[in-house]
């Protein structure tokens, strides 16, 4: 009975888990939707937001150890410190000035080409913001705090202590996971409705169904691709403000971009709904994989026990994935007819 | 310099034609070492229906695509409701109220035909993308607004039937008509029509045929028409450019076209014996 119980409260973590990896996907699928480009700097993208907010709450200056370096100065902080919501509204403007620069540096310069050629810029872009945050921000590890609640969540503790015997102390569950949950939730409600419903969520569409239609009805192409990439750095931005308040703001926050893949996989790379359900099959499929391997009743019935299986048993289910469903569960079948 | 004015003429079947909407002056278009148009010139006027023939590969398409914006030509003027136009993006074209259709259908596969014909208007929408995204009544309002004039293209262009169905999934003449609803949709000064009857069995074009009429009729649309047909184009049309080989051999009423020896030549070949 315990072991149950044990089992559920597993799941339930996986499953938060599972929102983080999929707020990360969310970036990847809007953008692959529209433009067909696959952005590997979505991670980074995380990563910068997140580097960026914690900057400018803490009010540090940018490039500060660039120009002590260069003109001996002493320079580090402006010596204030911004409300969060006032920081993040900045943040948010950041982004949007930095998909501005995206379009006008990049994209535009790399209209009509192939897929992997815009791949490969974003995997430039990706070495660059990394590049760039380090030079503005430092390399240090900063604690991220906007208020959000942390800690496990003793409500729920001690609710749910009941349900085992003696040796059963309730569901441990973060509170910073809950708020994760209802924050990936609104977000996705509030995309879908945007995008089904609006002017230029149906433009958005449009662009990613045909380009030429597109034109041809009096859609921008480069306003729809600020617009995406201002999405997609605002989705990044949450899932940096996640995991950053998680974990801390650190540089291998951009790694976090390669669970997405598997998630992809799973999902499908063109669905919103797909990348939420993949993201939590992937959460709730490695937190329960490691738990069942790692039982001592699997030992006895197998005779070995395994750990650490959570750094590869994604990529695993997602190799499944491919053999069996390549468009993934709610990706759109490609069908060429002959 | 101002367009040119015309004397309205009036057509067999009763219509009134103006002045001219759009004049094409010495428009020539090259790829490289490739021409595509040489120094071609005409006009096209208000409610008329203009259609551009010629064999494959005469440069019809290219010449639609000068018009839509797709391509910038390589000298020549284009002058749109008496005015020269400035080298423009095909998106800036299309508001400016010419809308177009295409030869290989270029429809949202994945959207329903009732959203397919909804970003016909995309144009048309005021609404700041605040307004927008936070779905406060006056996004509301227009978007009702709308609704009622795709609502209005829908019933005319007998499509009720597969109002929600993806585009992807319809047989390709009911494609080819959604995809003039999108263009309808944006009340455009001029419609560009590219082979709108292409691949399309009798019944089809018969019905095609009927639409682009009572398009023209109805809401007194200008139409620019490319088509192979010439049995189409004849019953059609008010006036008819021929090309060849990116020239301009003919230029007239249907009739005095269809006399032209070089336009025979052209669709017959030239016989030597």
């Amino acid at each position: 009975m315990t072991e149950f119980l044990y089992a559920v409260e597993v799941m339930i973590n996986g499953l938060m888990a599972g929102v983080l990896y999929a707020l990360v996907a969310l970036g990847f699928v809007l953008i692959f939707k529209a433009s067909g480009i696959f952005n590997y700097a979505q991670g980074v993208l995380a990563l910068f937001a997140a580097l960026t907010l914690v900057g400018l709450q803490e009010g540090q200056i940018p490039f500060a150890h660039l120009i002590n370096a260069m003109f001996g100065t002493e320079l580090h902080h402006f010596g204030w410190h911004l409300p969060a919501l006032l920081a993040i509204l900045l943040t948010v403007g950041v982004m949007i000035l930095l998909a501005i620069a995206i379009e006008r540096f990049i994209l535009k310069h790399l209209v009509n080409q192939e897929p992997i050629i815009l791949f490969m810029a974003t995997i430039g872009l990706a070495y660059f913001l990394e590049g760039l945050g380090d030079i503005m921000w430092g390399s240090e590890i900063k604690t991220l705090d906007v208020g959000l609640p942390q800690g496990g969540s003793f409500w729920i503790e001690e609710k749910t202590a009941v349900l085992g015997g003696d040796g059963f102390y309730g569901f441990f569950i973060d509170k910073l996971d809950i708020v994760a949950a209802l924050v990936a939730a609104v977000l996705v409600i509030g995309l879908t409705v945007f995008s089904q419903y609006s002017k230029q969520g149906r433009a958005l569409r449009a662009v990613a169904d045909d380009h030429q239609a597109a034109l041809s009805v009096g859609i921008s192409l480069r306003f729809i691709w600020v617009l995406v990439w201002s999405i997609a750095g605002f989705v990044a931005l949450v899932a940096g403000i996640m995991w950053g308040a998680k974990s801390g703001v650190q540089f291998s926050l951009s790694l976090i971009a390669l669970k997405a893949l598997p998630v992809l996989m799973l999902g499908g790379f063109t669905s919103i709904p797909g990348a939420i359900v993949g993201g939590l099959i992937i959460g709730v499929g490695e937190k329960l994989f490691e738990f069942t391997v790692s039982s001592s009743w699997f030992g006895d019935a197998f005779g070995f026990t395994m750990s650490a299986t959570e750094n590869w048993f994604a990529y695993v289910l997602a190799l499944i994935f491919l053999v069996f469903r390549p468009q993934g569960l709610f990706g759109e079948k490609i069908i060429e007819r002959v | 310099m101002n367009m040119v004015s015309y004397e309205p003429y009036v057509t067999e079947d009763g219509r009134t034609i103006g002045d001219a909407v759009m004049e094409l002056r010495n428009i020539t278009l090259r790829f490289g070492g490739v021409v595509a148009i040489k120094d071609i010139s005409f006009d096209i006027r208000e409610g008329e229906i203009r259609a551009i023939i010629g064999p494959n590969g005469a440069g019809k398409s290219s010449m639609l695509n000068v018009i839509s914006g797709f391509y910038t030509p390589t000298e020549g003027e284009v002058w749109f409701e008496g005015g020269k136009r400035p080298p423009m993006r095909p998106y800036q074209v299309a508001r400016q109220g010419i809308a177009r259709t295409f030869q290989n259908i270029a429809l949202f596969s994945g959207m329903s035909t009732l959203d397919n014909i909804m970003t016909g208007r995309i144009t048309r929408m005021k609404s700041s993308l605040a307004a927008q995204a936070l779905w406060w009544g006056r996004a509301q309002r227009e978007e009702t607004e709308h609704r009622e004039a795709v609502e209005k293209i829908i019933d005319f262009l007998e499509i009720q039937h597969i109002r929600k169905t993806p585009v992807g999934r319809l047989p390709y003449g009911l494609q080819k008509r959604v995809e003039l609803g999108r263009a309808l949709a944006a009340e455009p000064r001029l419609l560009l029509l590219d082979e709108p009857m292409a691949g399309m069995n009798v019944e089809e074009k018969e019905d095609m045929s009927r639409f682009i009429l009572d398009v023209n009729d109805e809401f007194g649309t200008t139409i620019v028409l490319i088509e192979h047909d010439m049995g189409v184009v004849m019953d059609l049309s008010d006036r008819v450019v021929v090309m060849d080989y990116g020239k301009k051999i003919g230029d007239g009423p249907p009739d005095e076209v269809r006399r032209n020896q070089d336009v025979i030549d052209a669709y017959l070949g030239v016989s030597h014996d």
